[in-house]
C-alpha cells in the first residue's frame, strides 16, 4: 500500500512551504514516524514525518522548492510497487467535490436549525427553497439536462462559496463571467455546477432568479446591518466617556451566555450570515472597525512602584497588567473571545491570550494559555520567557496556536495610538500605546495623570459596535481599579 | 424538385460547367473510356469528346503540370485525382506551381483551374488510402479548398469552382457518392466561402464539413429526442472559411463542438477554435470541444477502424460535455 507524501500544514496558517532539506533519499526505507525532510514553513523550520512503512520512492520536490499545502511532494511505497497511477494523478481534484458536498450538508443543517433563530431569518430562507424548485423546471435542456440543474439549484448558491482554484481564483466560463458582469452576481458567492466547481451560464441563471424573488428579505437583513453599525458609531464613543473614576463603578455583567465545557459553536443566523456577508464585500475578508479608549494608568503606575518596592521578585512591567486584564475582561466577555468559523462562531471559555512580539524574521504571536486564571507574576514570567525563544526562533507549534485574543502592545516605541490587524480566527486585538502623563481636568482642577490609548479591532462579523465598547468598559475599569482583577 | 445521389449532382456541373464553356476540360486516370472510377464523369467523353476528356496514364504529378500549363495558357482544366491519397505525387504542382503562380508572376499568370476527387477513409481502404487532406491543402494560401457534403452543395459548389479563377481543391466522399439528396432542376450556383446552417438549434453548435456533415445531422437528430438543440454549420469551404457564420452561432449557443473526419493535430478544427476563442471569448461557457479521426494511421480492421473514425456517439458525447451533462 503505497503512502502519499504531501507538503503537510505545519503551522496553522501555513498555505505554502518550502522543502529546505530531504533528509531521506530516494530508495531508502521509512518507517512511518521517521522524519522525511525539514520544511521552512510561514513560522519556523518544521520536520515533516512519513506517514506509512516502506521506501521512499520517489521526491517530487527539490530542495529549496516550494509547495502548497496539500501538494503530493513524495511517495512512499513497496520497493516493487507500482506507483505510476500515483504518479499520474499527482494534482488530485476531488478534493473540491468532497468539500462542495460537506459544505451542503452544512447548509441543509443550518437551514434546519433557523428555527431557533429570530424571525427576520426566515423570510430570506424560505425564499431561497422556491427559486430553487421554479429553476430547476426552467432550466432549458430537458430530460437529463435538468439533473445538474436541479443538483446546483437546490443547493442554494448564494450563500455558498464558488470553488476557486489552487490560487484562490474562482472558476468561471467567460460567459458567466460576463453574466455575472451585467447582472450583478458576485461570482464568489455562487456555487459551480460544471468540472471542478466552474460557474457555468445556468448557475448564474439560478443566482439571479434567486436574487431575484428574494430582495425584501435581503434588504431586511441589510437594513438590519446598517442599523448595527450605527449603532456602533453611538455606543463607542459613550462607552469611551464613561464616567471618570471616583467610586469604583459597578462592572458590567456578562450577557446571559453560558459555555459548557470548553467551548460552544453558535451556528449562524441568517442575519449574522448576511451581516457578515455585506460587511465583508465592503471591507475585505475581515471586515474590522476601531474602538479608541484612552485609559488612566496612574494607579496601574503606582501600583507597579508599590510591588518593586516589595522585592524584585515582584517587579512587573505595565504590559503584563495589561495582559491579565484583557485576559479578565475577556473572561467577563466570551462574545470578544471567540473564533470565526465561516459558517459558526465559537464562543470560548478559556482565555488563551496572543501576544504579538517583533523578531528579526517578523511578527508571531505566541500564546499564554488561560492568561485570566494566572497570576501577574506568572504571565510575566512566561510572556518574557516566550518573546524571548520567539525572538530565537525556536517556538513550538502549539506555543503559537490556539489564541482566543491577541495583544499588541508598541508603548515602548513611543507610538500613542495605532491600530492593530486581527489575527484570524480570532476576532479582536488590542491595540496598546504608551502611556504619558497628561493634564487632565479633575473637581476643578488640571491635575496630572498618567494616560494610555488603548485601540479594539473587531470583527465586525462577530463583534458588533456596542459588544466591543462593553467589553472596552470593562477593560477600562479593571486597568483604572486594578483591586477588582483579585476579585 | 429532383432526388439524386452526389455523384450525379456532380456529374451534372461537370456537364453544366463544360457545356456553358468549352475552356473547361476534365482530365485525369480512367475518366474518360471507363466513366470515371467512381462514375462521375459518366457520359461525357460521349458528350465532349476525347479532346475535353482526357485519360492519363498513372503520373500524378504529370498530369497535374500539364494540367497548371493548360491553366496558364487561358484554358480551365479539372484534374481528376483517383483519390485524393494519390495527389500526394502531385502536391509539388498545386502547393508550389498552382497556389503560387499568380503571385509569383505579379498577377500575369490566374489559375482557373479545380483538383478534384473523392478524400477521406471508406471502409477498410486501411492506413494509406483513408485520408483526408483538407487541412494540408487549407494551410496553404493560394488555394480554395471546398468540401461538400450533400449533392446539393456539391453540385452548386462545383460549379462555383470551376468557374472560379483561383486554384480550388475539390475533396468530395467517397462514401457520399451514392447518398442522395434534392436538387433543383434550374441552374444555381453556390458561392464559395459561405457556410451552410444545416439546422437550427439553441444549445449548441456542431461546426463541421463534408462527411461529418451527415454524422453531425444524425447527432443533433438524436440530442433533440433528449430536448437538446443544436446548430449544425456546415462551413462547405474550408478556405476561405466563413467566420461570420461561426461567430453568429457561437454567439447565439454559447458552446461548440466541432466535427471533422481527419486528424486532430493542426486539424480544421482547430482554426476554427481558434476563431472562436477570437471572437466569441465572452460568450463561451465551456471549451469548444473536437470530434476527430483518432491520432493513429486509419487501422485495416473493422472493429478498429470503426473505433478510430469520428462518429454520431462521440459527437453526442462532446456536446453532452459541453453542455456540462454526463461529465
Amino acid at each position: 500500500m503505497a503512502t502519499k507524501v504531501m507538503m503537510e500544514a505545519l503551522s496553522p496558517t501555513m498555505e505554502e512551504g518550502r522543502l529546505a532539506k530531504w533528509l531521506k533519499n530516494e530508495g531508502d526505507t521509512v518507517a512511518n514516524g521517521d522524519v522525511l525532510a525539514e520544511v521552512e514553513t510561514d513560522k519556523a523550520i518544521m520536520e515533516l514525518v512519513a506517514r506509512g512503512d516502506g521506501v521512499l520512492r520517489k521526491r517530487l520536490i527539490g530542495e529549496d522548492t516550494t509547495a502548497p499545502v496539500g501538494d503530493l511532494i513524495g511517495i512512499i511505497a513497496g520497493a516493487d510497487e507500482d506507483i505510476s497511477a500515483m504518479l499520474a494523478g499527482a494534482g488530485g481534484g476531488d478534493a473540491g467535490a468532497s468539500e462542495a458536498k460537506s459544505n451542503a450538508k452544512g447548509e441543509a443543517k443550518d437551514a434546519a436549525s433557523d428555527d431557533a433563530a429570530s424571525a427576520a431569518a426566515k423570510p430570506s430562507s424560505e425564499g431561497a427553497a422556491k427559486p430553487s424548485e421554479a429553476e430547476a423546471s426552467s432550466e432549458a435542456p430537458a430530460n437529463k439536462a435538468d439533473a445538474p440543474a436541479a443538483a446546483s439549484a437546490t443547493s442554494a448558491p448564494s450563500e455558498k462559496p464558488a470553488q476557486s482554484d489552487a490560487d484562490g481564483r474562482v472558476l468561471a466560463s467567460p460567459l458567466a463571467r460576463r453574466m455575472a458582469s451585467e447582472q450583478g452576481v458576485s461570482l464568489s458567492n455562487v456555487q459551480g455546477s460544471g468540472p471542478g466547481g466552474r460557474v457555468v451560464r445556468r448557475d448564474i441563471e439560478a443566482a439571479a432568479s434567486q436574487a431575484a424573488s428574494a430582495p425584501a428579505s435581503s434588504a431586511k437583513a441589510a437594513a438590519s446591518s446598517s442599523s448595527t453599525s450605527a449603532n456602533a458609531g453611538a455606543s463607542a464613543p459613550a462607552a469611551a466617556q464613561a464616567k471618570p473614576q471616583g467610586k469604583p463603578p459597578a462592572i458590567p455583567l456578562a450577557p446571559s451566555m453560558q459555555i459548557d465545557g470548553d467551548a460552544r459553536d453558535v451556528p449562524l443566523t441568517q442575519m449574522r450570515k448576511t451581516i457578515a456577508r455585506r460587511l465583508s464585500e465592503s471591507i475585505g475578508p475581515v471586515p474590522t472597525f476601531y474602538l479608541t479608549a484612552e485609559f488612566d494608568t496612574t494607579t496601574v503606575a503606582s501600583l507597579r512602584t508599590q510591588m518593586a518596592s516589595a522585592g524584585d521578585a515582584f517587579k512587573v512591567s505595565v504590559n503584563d497588567i495589561i495582559m491579565k486584564a484583557t485576559a479578565v475582561a475577556l473572561a467577563k466577555h466570551p462574545e470578544c473571545n471567540a473564533h470565526w468559523l465561516g459558517d459558526s462562531i465559537r464562543y470560548h471559555a478559556r482565555v488563551h491570550l496572543g501576544m504579538a512580539v517583533a523578531t528579526d524574521d517578523g511578527l508571531i504571536v505566541p500564546v499564554i494559555r488561560d492568561a485570566d486564571t494566572k497570576g501577574l507574576g506568572q504571565i510575566g514570567r512566561e510572556a518574557r520567557e516566550l518573546a524571548g525563544r520567539a525572538r530565537e526562533r525556536k517556538l513550538k507549534p502549539e506555543e503559537y496556536t490556539g489564541s482566543t485574543f491577541s495583544v499588541s502592545n508598541l508603548g515602548m516605541f513611543g507610538i500613542d495610538q495605532f491600530t492593530a490587524i486581527i489575527n484570524p480566527p480570532e476576532v479582536g486585538i488590542l491595540a496598546i500605546g504608551s502611556s504619558e502623563t497628561k493634564p487632565v481636568w479633575e473637581d476643578g482642577a488640571f491635575v496630572p495623570k498618567q494616560r494610555m490609548r488603548v485601540t479594539m479591532s473587531c470583527d465586525h462579523r462577530v463583534i458588533d459596535g456596542a459588544v466591543g465598547a462593553r467589553f472596552l468598559q470593562t477593560l477600562k475599569h479593571l486597568i483604572e481599579n486594578p483591586f477588582l482583577m483579585l476579585y | 424538385m429532383a432526388v439524386i445521389t452526389y455523384r450525379e449532382a456532380l456529374n451534372q456541373a461537370l456537364r453544366e460547367e463544360m457545356a456553358r464553356d468549352d475552356r473547361v476540360f476534365l482530365m485525369g486516370e480512367e475518366v474518360a473510356v471507363y466513366q470515371g472510377a467512381y462514375k462521375v464523369s459518366k457520359g461525357l467523353l460521349q458528350e465532349f469528346g476525347e479532346m475535353r476528356v482526357v485519360d492519363t496514364p498513372i503520373t500524378e504529378l504529370g498530369f497535374a503540370g500539364v494540367g497548371v500549363g493548360a491553366a496558364m495558357v487561358g484554358l480551365r482544366p479539372i484534374i481528376e485525382f483517383m483519390t485524393w491519397n494519390f495527389s500526394l505525387l502531385a502536391l509539388d504542382q498545386v502547393v508550389n506551381a498552382a497556389a503560387k503562380m499568380l503571385y509569383m508572376t505579379n498577377g500575369q499568370f490566374p489559375m482557373p483551374m479545380v483538383f478534384r476527387g473523392p478524400n477521406g477513409s471508406a471502409l477498410q481502404l486501411a492506413a494509406q488510402h483513408s485520408q483526408a487532406w483538407e487541412s494540408w491543402l487549407a494551410h496553404i494560401p493560394g488555394l480554395k479548398v471546398v468540401v461538400p457534403g450533400t449533392p446539393y452543395d456539391a453540385k452548386g459548389l462545383l460549379k462555383a469552382a470551376i468557374r472560379d479563377d483561383n486554384p480550388v481543391c475539390f475533396l468530395e466522399g467517397e462514401m457520399l457518392y451514392n447518398t442522395k439528396g434534392e436538387v433543383p432542376d434550374e441552374e444555381y450556383v453556390i458561392p464559395l466561402g459561405k457556410a451552410d446552417l444545416k439546422r437550427e438549434g439553441d444549445h449548441c453548435s456542431l461546426i463541421t464539413h463534408g462527411k461529418m456533415v451527415l454524422v453531425a445531422l444524425q447527432a443533433a437528430e438524436q440530442l433533440a429526442k433528449e430536448g437538446i438543440q443544436c446548430d449544425v454549420v456546415d462551413l462547405r469551404t474550408v478556405r476561405p472559411m466563413d467566420v461570420d457564420a461561426i461567430v453568429a452561432s457561437v454567439k447565439k449557443t454559447n458552446r461548440a463542438v466541432v466535427v471533422e473526419e481527419g486528424w486532430e493535430i493542426c486539424g480544421v478544427g482547430a482554426q476554427v477554435v481558434d476563431y472562436v476563442q477570437r471572437n466569441c471569448f465572452d460568450y463561451l461557457d465551456a471549451p469548444v470541444l473536437r470530434v476527430h479521426q483518432a491520432d493513429t494511421p486509419m487501422p485495416y480492421a473493422k472493429a478498429i477502424e470503426k473505433a478510430a473514425k469520428p462518429d454520431v456517439p462521440k459527437t453526442i458525447a462532446a456536446v453532452k460535455k459541453v453542455l456540462y451533462i454526463d461529465d
